[in-house]
């Protein structure tokens, strides 16, 4: 379902330059598999997931998503192709402030290039015991419904893989576990791939499958941030 | 916009001042220059004494201003059955300098014969005939009596006079002399969009039996000789131009002796005549013959050439120095629009990074700010539409009282309807630089915020 190739990516400094982040020359992800990606900070986590994203662009290698090279897309395929295939859940949850909670689901299903659909909208919200939270504005809302409402969003379109980075580090012990299993529990259920990045153990244990990224990633050590 | 309602409103009220003034100026120009043409059809010169070309046709056609000094009623006679008749197919004598007040307004009292409303008309229609007055009420005064009138609709309107009413009018256009005897109504004429709309037209046989209006007989007499070649008589003047007109007969007197006698001739004046002429060449040679000639009397002028000045001198420039202004003001709101976005652009990443990691395409965000941008300028500009009718209808009842234009709600230019797209056009313009800056919106960095 996932297949990483030979992925480099590295970044310009002010200097001029480059400085490498990643070099996997092969990672993979099965349908259905949910995997957590731990390693230090500075280690290229996140840089891993947005060019899994389709945000950043890589060096060079192949990524593949369901058999699709989306290195090999123009941007604006490789925009769409992430609307409908890639769910991604942000550590801050980054819903838009002045949007309700279905508004922020809608958004999910508005860039797919097909009608978004309120009905399957809301019924994800109510899955997600969020159905008398509908018209609330994400102030309105706690930091597990926030989450849940990201979750819903990133879920909604039934993409093949779910990329969510760091979803528990804002969140206290209780919604950490609540988030990690509603995540489980919906990838599960419509068999989405999913690539968890965190540093907690506690969640990293609850995981068949954990991978560490300095033991995918032949550069070692990296620049804080990047 | 709906997360910067404040700042968004205020936006589109300043887009919405400068529309709202761009169309006060150009419905406002557009109803004078319209105006201005309309009025000045139905006849080829107006004849009136000497003076100001324009104090002729403001008085005579617009009914504002002071009259120029009038011309013995044997010059009128010249057009009638004289040297003049044979060029002239109407020719309809003015008496102006009384007026009428009421519900807070002056009306214009002008003294004339039926075949204003008979002889000529007040305009053209697109196919080129000509219109002619028709009542909505009553009908037109007879020559023989005295004593009747005839109003324009708005005059009708707005006085509250009606067919068979009675009023009195003031001496003089300042509202403040002496009340005449009482002219009843007779007729009221349909809408022309003239300024004859607003005016009371009496007969001018009960005109001149008015306190003040006609000649004591020993002066007119002396100057009877003076309107064969000689300067006019200047101190024998109607009523508008200086009550310290010392020749006139006492109030009562003429009045009160003639009341039911035509004024001799020659106690008589006009202040100005409407000359419909037989052919094209009739008001040559009659410009010829008033102006050139050795008669130094009166002077002719043709009213759409001077309308026409008017409009290229004066409505013209004043205009263009109005839109610019307007326009300029408009430009500064489109920028206010381009700044209140761009300001907002470092507070917006974050959410266009989040759509991007939806999916959302550059084009697709680089839209959104654009759309943001037209629909301020959207709202402004209906706003800004509306606002502007609003304040045209408000104002027109003091409009119509000072400049004689009058002006609806609904009065619309047809350059409005470019106004809109054009606001658009220049919205989306200005709003390129805000659309640009969410165009190259660093997905990844602005997500890290």
């Amino acid at each position: 379902m996932l297949l990483l190739e030979n992925v480099r990516k590295s970044y310009r400094e002010p200097s001029g330059a480059r400085l490498p982040i990643l070099d996997i020359e092969h990672f993979a992800l099965s349908p259905g598999e949910q995997v957590v990606l731990c390693g230090s900070s500075g280690g290229g986590k996140t840089t891993l997931l947005n060019c899994l994203a389709g945000l950043t662009t890589v060096d060079d290698g192949r990524i593949l998503i369901g058999g699709h090279d989306i290195t090999a897309m123009a941007e604006v395929a490789r925009d769409r192709y992430r609307a409908r295939s890639i769910g991604y859940v942000f550590q801050t949850f980054n819903l838009l402030p002045a949007f309700t909670a279905l508004e922020n689901v809608l958004l999910g299903m508005t860039f797919t290039g097909q009608k978004a659909d309120p009905r399957r909208a809301a019924q994800w919200l109510e899955n997600l015991g969020l159905g008398a939270r509908l018209q609330h504005k994400p102030e309105a809302l706690s930091v597990g419904e926030q989450q849940r409402v990201s979750v819903a969003r990133a879920l909604v379109n039934r993409p093949l893989l779910l990329l969510a980075d760091e979803p528990t580090a804002n969140v206290d012990t209780g919604h950490q576990q609540q988030i990690i299993d509603l995540l489980r529990e919906a990838c599960q259920h419509e068999n989405i791939a999913m690539l968890l990045v965190t540093h907690s153990p506690e969640v990293a244990s609850q995981f068949e499958r954990v991978e560490q990224l300095e033991q995918v990633n032949r550069i070692k050590k990296c620049l804080s941030g990047k | 916009m709906q997360q910067r309602t404040l700042a968004s409103l205020l936006t589109g009220l300043s887009m919405a001042l400068g529309v709202a003034l761009m169309i006060l100026v150009i419905v406002i120009h557009d109803v004078t220059v319209d105006q201005l043409d309309t009025d000045a059809q139905g006849y080829h010169l107006i004849v009136g004494g000497k003076g100001g070309e324009l104090q002729l046709v403001m008085s005579t056609v617009f009914h504002l201003g002071r009259p120029l000094m009038p011309i013995p009623y044997s010059y009128y006679k010249k057009f009638v059955d004289g040297p003049f008749a044979q060029y002239v197919e109407a020719a309809i004598p003015y008496c102006l300098g009384d007026s009428y007040q009421a519900a807070g307004q002056q009306f214009r009292v002008i003294g004339t014969t039926p075949g204003l409303f008979t002889k000529i008309a007040y305009g053209s229609r697109a196919d080129g005939t000509p219109k002619h007055y028709t009542f909505q009420a009553g009908r037109n005064f007879q020559t023989d009596h005295f004593f009747e009138a005839v109003l324009g609709a708005v005059a009708a309107r707005k006085t509250g006079l009606k067919v068979g009413d009675t009023f009195r009018p003031t001496h003089g256009i300042s509202g403040r002399g002496d009340r005449h005897d009482q002219f009843t109504v007779v007729g009221i004429l349909d809408p022309t969009g003239t300024a004859n709309d607003r005016a009371l037209f009496i007969n001018i046989e009960g005109f001149y039996l008015l306190a003040g209006h006609a000649l004591s007989a020993a002066p007119a007499a002396a100057q009877a000789p003076s309107t064969e070649g000689g300067p006019p008589a200047a101190a024998t003047i109607l009523a508008p131009t200086s009550r310290a007109a010392v020749r006139k007969t006492p109030l009562d007197a003429v009045s009160q002796a003639l009341q039911h006698h035509p004024v001799p001739e020659e106690q008589r004046e006009v202040t100005s005549i409407l000359v419909l002429c037989k052919d094209a060449f009739g008001p040559m040679v009659l410009d010829q013959k008033i102006n050139k000639g050795s008669d130094r009397i009166a002077q002719a002028i043709a009213p759409a050439a001077v309308v026409t000045r008017l409009k290229e001198t004066i409505v013209g420039p004043v205009r263009m120095v109005l839109l610019i202004l307007t326009v300029l003001i408009v430009i500064v709101a489109g920028l206010s629009i381009l700044v209140s976005i761009y300001n907002s652009m470092s507070e917006r990443s974050h959410d266009i990074a989040v759509m991007r990691a939806l999916g959302a395409s550059r084009t697709a965000v680089m839209s959104i700010i654009l759309v943001e941008s037209i629909l301020l300028a959207l709202l402004g500009g209906v706003t800004g539409v509306l606002l502007g009718h609003t304040i045209l209808a408000l104002a027109a009842p003091s409009i119509e009282s000072h400049a004689g234009i009058t002006l609806h709600f609904w009065q619309f230019s047809w350059q409005e309807v470019l106004l809109i797209p054009g606001l658009m056009a220049f919205a989306a313009l200005v709003g390129f630089l805000p659309a640009l800056t969410a165009y190259r919106t660093d997905v990844a960095r602005s997500l890290g915020k």
